[in-house]
């Protein structure tokens, strides 16, 4: 059973020596001739105006919350739909109070204009 | 084959006990996995540049090698020898890590998507959930891309695609549950033996608008235009990209490549009956087609919706930002739900052949 799971642990280390030794490649045949217009940030050829860790828009992190909401909502519907068609209308109508629920959220925060992009 | 080799080992190398050789042997599988599928994706850029050059009534690159064949290898081997540029004021540790960390989740999805019927290297029976659990990890590369960059456009361009890339993740999210609703398992090789005997039995067919609700996800999901506005170039420069250079800008790229070719085997697997012949109970067509392998089916189907990638490229505008984000919450969410509520519907009055 558990050894199911031995190559994922293979493959994530399979992975990270794929993606190690390609950067590695990578610095060690490519030239290192570092000069300060080159390292310097990228900003359409001219120097920066401002620091780069500046504001941004709110709305970001709204999607972030708004995300682990439904994808939690995700996560309790891969239970039940393994089993769904055993559970008759029993869990059909279970699952629809739930889900009228999530709507009823969902028709909230979109009359609340989160959604809104202008 | 396997055995042989295994007790071959045993016989001549006495210190090799069975866990290492378990775990070797699936080293030689992943290699032998990963390689081909790295010269797929390598393939795959010079697909997308000759289809599209002749798309665009232009020939494509056909310098190298016959018709440009060698192309990819030559672009690979000017990345090798390209100077890996650190900008000073970039957090380093970070900015290399970034670009492993989008390419590791790539890689490590393959250990579980199966291309055959006994062709897989691991049968999880959660495997469709460990494909959307390491699918999101990917997101971490881009954010941390643009915030260890130190550069305007970077954190812009990694803002953007990781709020793109979360919103369309519950809508994948979504239309996997419908998928596991009509196959009863969470189980990819489930999934698929529960759709055999013809093209009829598919989950394309109840799961129609859940179908094409996905496919356009998976081109958001893997910053593919119209939905690349993580590079857009008119606007960001690039996006997360602009600051890397080399074999770390190559990795970025090839993690793309490769969650191409995962999200087009996933669509083939979902609802396309993965490696099913789609002649299966038609007389005469089923034993006509019976010498062809099952992972032919699949790569068959799968080079369809990768040649798809590259017909909506070379076809469709880019989207502006609230354009996308709107076509996500408030038409694909709304949709899905709704499906959701019509396939419990259809699993309880037991339709078709499907349910």
């Amino acid at each position: 059973m558990l050894e199911n799971y031995l190559p994922i642990i293979v493959f994530i280390f399979l992975g990270i020596a794929f993606g190690v030794g390609l950067t590695l490649v990578g610095y060690l045949l490519g030239p290192s001739k570092p000069d300060e217009e080159k390292n310097s940030q990228f900003e359409c050829g001219f120097p920066a105006f401002e620091d780069s860790r500046m504001h941004f828009n709110v709305r970001y992190y709204l999607v972030a919350i708004l995300f682990i909401l439904f994808d939690l909502e995700v996560a309790f519907f891969i239970p039940w739909a393994v089993v769904q068609s055993k559970l008759g209308w029993f869990g059909f109508i279970g699952m629809s109070v739930f889900l009228l629920l999530l709507v009823v959220g969902f028709i909230f925060e979109w009359k609340k204009g989160a959604l809104e992009w202008e | 084959m396997w055995q042989g080799f295994v007790d071959f080992v045993y016989q001549y190398v006495p210190w090799f006990d069975g866990g290492l050789a378990v775990v070797l042997i699936i080293l030689i599988k992943g290699v032998a996995l990963i390689l081909p599928l790295i010269i797929m994706m390598a393939y795959m850029t010079y697909a997308e540049r000759k289809v599209i050059g002749y798309m665009q009534l232009r020939i494509g690159p056909n310098r190298v090698g016959p018709i440009g064949l060698l192309q990819p290898f030559a672009d690979v081997f000017k990345l090798m020898f390209k100077e890996i540029i650190f900008p000073t004021k970039a957090n380093v540790y970070l900015f290399v890590l970034a670009p492993i960390l989008a390419f590791v989740p790539a890689i490590a999805i393959w250990a579980v998507i199966p291309l055959g019927q006994d062709f897989y290297i691991t049968n999880l029976d959660i495997s469709l959930l460990y494909v959307l659990a390491i699918g999101s990890v990917g997101i971490y590369g881009i954010i941390l891309a643009g915030w260890a960059s130190n550069s305007k456009y970077p954190l812009l361009g990694a803002l953007r695609s990781a709020s793109l890339l979360v919103s369309y993740e519950i809508v994948v999210g979504f239309v996997a549950v419908t998928v596991v609703m009509a196959a009863s398992s969470v189980n990819l090789n489930e999934i698929v033996s529960s759709q055999s005997g013809g093209i009829w039995n598919w989950y394309w067919i109840p799961l129609f608008p859940m179908m094409i609700v996905f496919w356009i996800s998976a081109l958001a999901e893997t910053n593919r235009a119209p939905f690349d506005v993580v590079e857009g170039e008119s606007e960001i420069m690039g996006g997360t990209h602009v600051e890397y250079s080399g074999m770390c800008f190559a990795l970025f790229f090839m993690a793309e490549y490769i969650n191409m070719i995962m999200m087009a085997a996933l669509a083939v697997l979902m609802f396309f009956g993965g490696w099913h012949s789609p002649f299966e109970g038609v007389p005469y067509l089923q034993e006509f087609f019976a010498f062809v392998p099952d992972i032919m089916w699949l790569l068959g189907k799968m080079s369809f919706f990768l040649f798809l990638y590259l017909w909506i490229r070379a076809t469709f505008p880019r989207y502006r930002y609230d354009q996308i984000m709107r076509l996500c919450w408030k038409v694909f969410l709304p949709l899905t739900i709704a499906w959701i509520m019509v396939v419990a519907l259809m699993t309880q009055l037991h339709l078709g052949p499907w349910f």
